[in-house]
């Protein structure tokens, strides 16, 4: 009776996991439109940073095709989407930089503006800064 | 009328100068001993949005309406640098039954140990103390109380979730706190007859956070009973409000228990913290 309740409560989970592994929940990145939807988030995010007073100063040497290229590739990878991140690590990219903690959350803020202009939805924003979130100790104060 | 100037002043003032730095809706409010933190719970997080590169100012006041008694705070903070963090809080009991005003000040100083509570892997940790001071003892040593001051220390852990209830924000606060304190110290410290009997007691909150703007949560402390009174543990659920980083709002409904022999203590509370 025991085995036979365990050989079935075996075969339950087995079943509940390929049934999870069949039906493909959508990626982070799908949640975020895709290719299209992220190309906007970054577009969107660029124009931000254009128009601010705080942290323009941070981007004003950067080629802007070049930071577009690197943040959608980013951003793509980093939410499960079809893409690997080829740019320079994160270290690198902001020694010498020094970015102080407010000018981080600075452009969080702008990034929500961001998605926010795209109609990402609050639920799916948060997520998206999650998996932003550990690398703010790789920019900050470099 | 007063807390309508006093509004207009924190708008007009946070236009000339107003710490920024942290996301907004995390540093939390102001709890009635002054410190930094939800309603009851002192936090980790240091009051105000004050980054480690600003100093923060904030001034608040709240006011809840139970039963048989209602209390007035006011105070302020000063945060430096998210290291480390001062209040003062003036609080007025007014016991309705016997008309009359039991005043207490607070003092608080809090440190951050470690971590930030939205992006550290571990959650935020602060130690900080209350001292606290009966302007008059009267009620407190006519209900057995030992001392008119005392000194609570606390350690908090907090942290932010990002996302993390379906997607929504979470928070959650625990302290611990070394008290002698009756009712928090309006009805005086220890026990006359058994000395002071210093206690560790347990506090927590927790919120969600549905949008940047919107916390709704629930807290509860624990607390002692020193003076034989049968004083209950308090818990409130509250919804906040931060339309942006100058000021908050705050509703809560109470629950408090009996307090020096009144039944069942509940009713509504009411929080305004303007961040400089």
């Amino acid at each position: 009776m025991f085995t036979k309740f365990r050989y079935s409560f075996f075969m339950a989970c087995y079943l509940a996991l390929t049934a999870c592994a069949s039906t493909s929940e959508p990626t982070l990145y799908n949640k975020l439109g895709g290719e299209q939807g992220v190309n906007n988030i970054v577009e969107n995010l660029i124009r931000e940073i254009g128009q601010d007073e705080q942290i323009f100063h941070y981007f004003a040497e950067a080629r802007v095709s070049r930071f577009r290229e690197n943040l959608i590739e980013h951003f793509c990878a980093i939410s499960d989407g079809p893409c690997q991140y080829t740019g320079d690590n994160m270290v690198d990219i902001h020694t010498g930089m020094n970015i102080n903690e407010s000018d981080f959350n600075h452009l969080v803020d702008l990034l929500i503006n961001a998605m926010e202009a795209e109609g990402i939805p609050h639920r799916i924003q948060n997520q998206l800064l999650a998996r932003l979130a550990p690398l703010r100790e790789n920019i900050i104060y470099l | 009328m007063r807390l309508i100037l006093f509004l207009l002043t924190v708008l007009l003032t946070s236009q000339l100068y107003a710490a920024d730095g942290k996301l907004i809706a995390t540093p939390g409010i102001s709890q009635i001993e002054g410190t930094g933190g939800g309603g009851f719970v002192p936090w980790a997080q240091l009051a105000g949005y004050g980054s480690r590169d600003e100093i923060a100012a904030n001034v608040f006041c709240s006011g809840a309406n139970v039963d048989d008694y209602d209390l007035r705070v006011c105070g302020a903070q000063a945060t430096f640098y998210d290291r480390i963090e001062f209040s003062v809080a003036k609080q007025k009991f007014h016991v309705d039954t016997l008309d009359l005003d039991i005043k207490q000040r607070v003092l608080g100083v809090k440190a951050r140990l470690y971590g930030d509570i939205v992006y550290s892997r571990f959650p935020q940790i602060s130690l900080g103390i209350q001292h606290k001071k009966l302007d008059d003892p009267t009620v407190a040593f006519l209900l057995g109380a030992d001392d008119d001051s005392g000194t609570d220390i606390y350690l908090s852990a907090s942290k932010l979730h990002l996302g993390a209830i379906a997607g929504y924000n979470w928070l959650w606060n625990v302290t611990a706190r070394s008290t002698e304190a009756n009712q928090t110290g309006l009805l005086g410290f220890g026990n006359a007859a058994n000395g002071n009997q210093r206690e560790t007691v347990l506090e927590a909150s927790t919120a969600i956070l549905f949008g940047r703007h919107l916390a709704l949560g629930i807290e509860y402390r624990q607390k002692p009973d020193n003076l034989d009174l049968k004083e209950d543990d308090w818990s409130n659920i509250f919804v906040a409000w931060f339309p942006n980083k100058v000021i908050s709002v705050t509703a809560a409904w109470l629950d408090l228990g009996d307090i020096a022999g009144a039944k069942s203590q509940k009713g509504a509370y009411f929080s305004v913290t303007g961040y400089f």
